[in-house]
């Protein structure tokens, strides 16, 4: 009836009138469940292949770093005697002699260096030696960086101005340079302050080293993260809630910690990430000139300047250590573009 | 434009002036001086060394004559090479690291830009994804296990270029791939990400609607845009390879600076080191200043302050 109808004709349709049936009123239901901020980014992290390969290697190697040296049955500064130089699984003549005895000796997976450690074992602890400095001085700088870049955004006016002032100047400074000439001249005053002050006898335990490498990201590394942040801040401090805050007499602090500073928690998250495998870079390049860690404490870049050596007869102590730092950069630099494509769509380049 | 670069100049002497500073007060934080580690002398010896290196006077007036000899280009006098002047020493020394150096980053610059334009260009299909691997890769591994593990296959294994350094052309070849390693694998990725940012751009859509020619749209649209963040990584580039160079050449024997300033930290060389350190720090930020600068010419948009 109603296609014979005169597109310009008044008569009314009666079947328009009618009441709407469940299945019309649910077709205008455009709601659909409410994904919080975590939860969408995780789905989308689920959704990234290489992402969660390097996830999963992540895990693997702080297993392998944190919980192997536990369980294995040599300790990483344990010299045997007579077992020095094996190659991969080799065991040496007094071993063999007791495996021929009927005992079982565990083997060297990955041989022993020229002193008779196992190299298995130093490759974990310098893997936990590269990702504890890693983590931490990414943390050292997450604390400071947030907290200078959060307090100059927020303030704004001449305390911006000065403050990012200071950030472009110890931007111009080449680190690694001042790095070098930190760990030159901080050692004996450090170690003279570990030696007789009894607070601060941790810093023999750790090494000196391994303190001036905390001191120096302390000190220069955390402007990068500084100005990511307080690029953040500026935007969100113009935010209808944050007027609220201020209108119910909420204290500065507390509007930087619970309102601007969580609100930018993706932001946080991923540079820290990111600023991890630069750590470890760091760390690692340090160690290789002989300024990282103290001498019986492996670390991956002083093993690989080892090897250097013996480069000709036993090349394999270079390939390890090489290996480990290769895929521990490389995991988390993945990880780390994987968790910004999830978390921070806006910082994508 | 003028101002700009004054500004520039300023923000840079400001900076040498803070390098030198930290350098020189940190040096004094050590102990004992710069003859502690040598063989006991008599109280006269080291009265007379003192006397000659200056060290007998208050910090402060050390710290002044330090200042005064830095603006006359003086960087003092070696305590382990006796009767060398720092400055014989690295203008010995840094020829064969600029040499080296320079070849880098030309390499780097011109492969980076090439390879992230190819990639780009062949969006999605094999080779793009081929570079994206390799160069996702190559800024995963430091320099110094890219310079070992070439010293181990190409000069041990196969032999075919020398492990040590003879100064002839092959000599070079394993420096220079290890120090553009990095930048190279940075630059393509940069280049990549920015041409398919200009790709997308209304102006080439003109350009191609105008019936330019594949060649002009590349190079006289695409290149001249996309290479801006490029220039803006020069900067930390030539850092990185001052920084790679340390390592390099200690690896490879290279009679070159950076080997020499490693070798000072453990000979405890302090004049040496302190001096090297300065001469490094004017080396980068007169490379960041000209970098600044020629960003402004290469794109004229850039708003300054």
């Amino acid at each position: 009836m109603s296609e014979n109808k005169n597109p310009l004709s008044m008569q009314l349709d009666v079947s328009d009138f009618l009441p709407a049936t469940e299945e019309e009123k649910q077709e205008l239901v455009v709601m659909r469940e409410s994904v919080s901020f975590w939860k969408d980014g995780l789905k989308r992290l689920k959704r990234n292949p290489v992402a969660m390969v390097s996830f999963v290697i992540i895990i693997l190697v702080l297993i392998f770093a944190f919980i192997c040296p536990g369980i294995y049955p040599y300790t990483y500064e344990q010299q045997m005697r007579g077992s020095e130089n094996l190659k991969f699984m080799q065991y040496s003549e007094k071993e063999q002699e007791r495996i021929d005895a009927g005992e079982k000796v565990f083997p060297h997976i990955l041989g022993t260096d020229k002193l008779g450690r196992d190299t298995m074992c130093r490759v974990m602890m310098g893997s936990r030696i590269s990702l504890l400095v890693g983590i931490i001085a990414s943390a050292i700088i997450l604390l400071i960086g947030s907290t200078y870049g959060a307090v100059a955004g927020y303030f704004g006016g001449t305390v911006d101005l000065i403050m990012m002032r200071i950030v472009d100047i110890i931007y111009t400074v080449p680190e690694m340079l001042v790095i070098i000439l930190l760990q030159v001249t901080l050692k004996y005053p450090l170690q003279r302050l570990a030696d007789t002050v009894a607070a601060f006898a941790w810093i023999n335990k750790i090494g000196v080293g391994l303190v001036c490498i905390f001191i120096v990201f302390s000190l220069l590394y955390w402007v990068g993260m500084a100005r990511i942040v307080r690029s953040q801040i500026l935007t969100l401090k113009e935010q209808e809630y944050v007027t609220a805050a201020k209108a119910m007499g909420a204290k500065h602090g507390r509007i930087i910690k619970r309102h601007l500073l969580t609100n930018c928690i993706g932001t946080l998250i991923v540079t820290t990430t990111l600023q991890i495998p630069s750590s470890i870079f760091v760390e690692s390049f340090l160690s290789f000139i002989g300024l990282g860690v103290a001498a019986p404490m492996p670390s991956l870049g002083s093993m690989a300047s080892d090897a250097i050596d013996g480069i000709r007869s036993y090349p394999e102590r270079l390939f390890v250590p090489a290996f480990m730092i290769s895929i521990i950069i490389l995991s988390f630099n993945l990880f780390g573009d994987g968790l910004r494509d999830a978390f921070d769509p806006k910082l994508k380049k | 434009m003028t101002k700009y670069i004054v500004k520039r100049i300023a923000y840079g002497l400001l900076t040498l002036f803070l390098v030198s500073t930290i350098t020189f007060w940190l040096m004094n934080l050590i102990p004992g001086g710069p003859f502690l580690a040598e063989k006991a002398k008599s109280e006269a010896v080291m009265k007379a060394l003192e006397e000659k290196y200056g060290l007998d006077q208050p910090k402060t007036v050390q710290y002044k004559n330090y200042l005064v000899n830095l603006v006359h280009g003086d960087l003092g006098l070696s305590t382990k090479q006796r009767g060398r002047t720092v400055n014989d020493i690295i203008g010995e020394a840094f020829p064969t690291s600029a040499k080296i150096g320079s070849i880098a980053m030309v390499v780097a610059i011109l492969l980076g830009l090439s390879l992230g334009s190819v990639a780009a260009l062949n969006r999605g299909k094999w080779l793009d994804n081929l570079i994206i691997v390799v160069s996702t890769m190559g800024i995963a591994v430091p320099s110094f296990i890219v310079a070992t593990l070439l010293m181990y296959f190409l000069s041990v294994k196969l032999s075919i270029l020398p492990s040590f350094w003879q100064g002839n052309a092959s000599s070079f070849v394993i420096p220079v791939i290890a120090l553009a390693f990095y930048p190279t694998a940075y630059i393509t990725r940069l280049t990549r990400s920015s041409i398919l940012d200009v790709l997308g751009q209304d102006y080439m859509t003109t350009a191609r609607a105008k019936g330019l020619s594949q060649f002009k749209r590349l190079f006289k649209h695409a290149l001249r845009n996309a290479v801006l963040p490029v220039v803006t990584y020069l900067g930390p580039a030539i850092a990185g390879t001052l920084c790679g160079s340390l390592v390099v050449e200690k690896i490879l024997t290279i009679p070159g600076l950076g080997e020499m300033f490693v070798s000072s930290i453990t000979n405890r060389d302090y004049p040496l080191v302190m001096g090297t350190t300065v001469f490094f720090a004017a080396l980068i930020i007169v490379m960041n200043v000209l970098v600044d600068i020629a960003y402004k010419i290469i794109d004229p948009r850039i708003k300054l302050n």
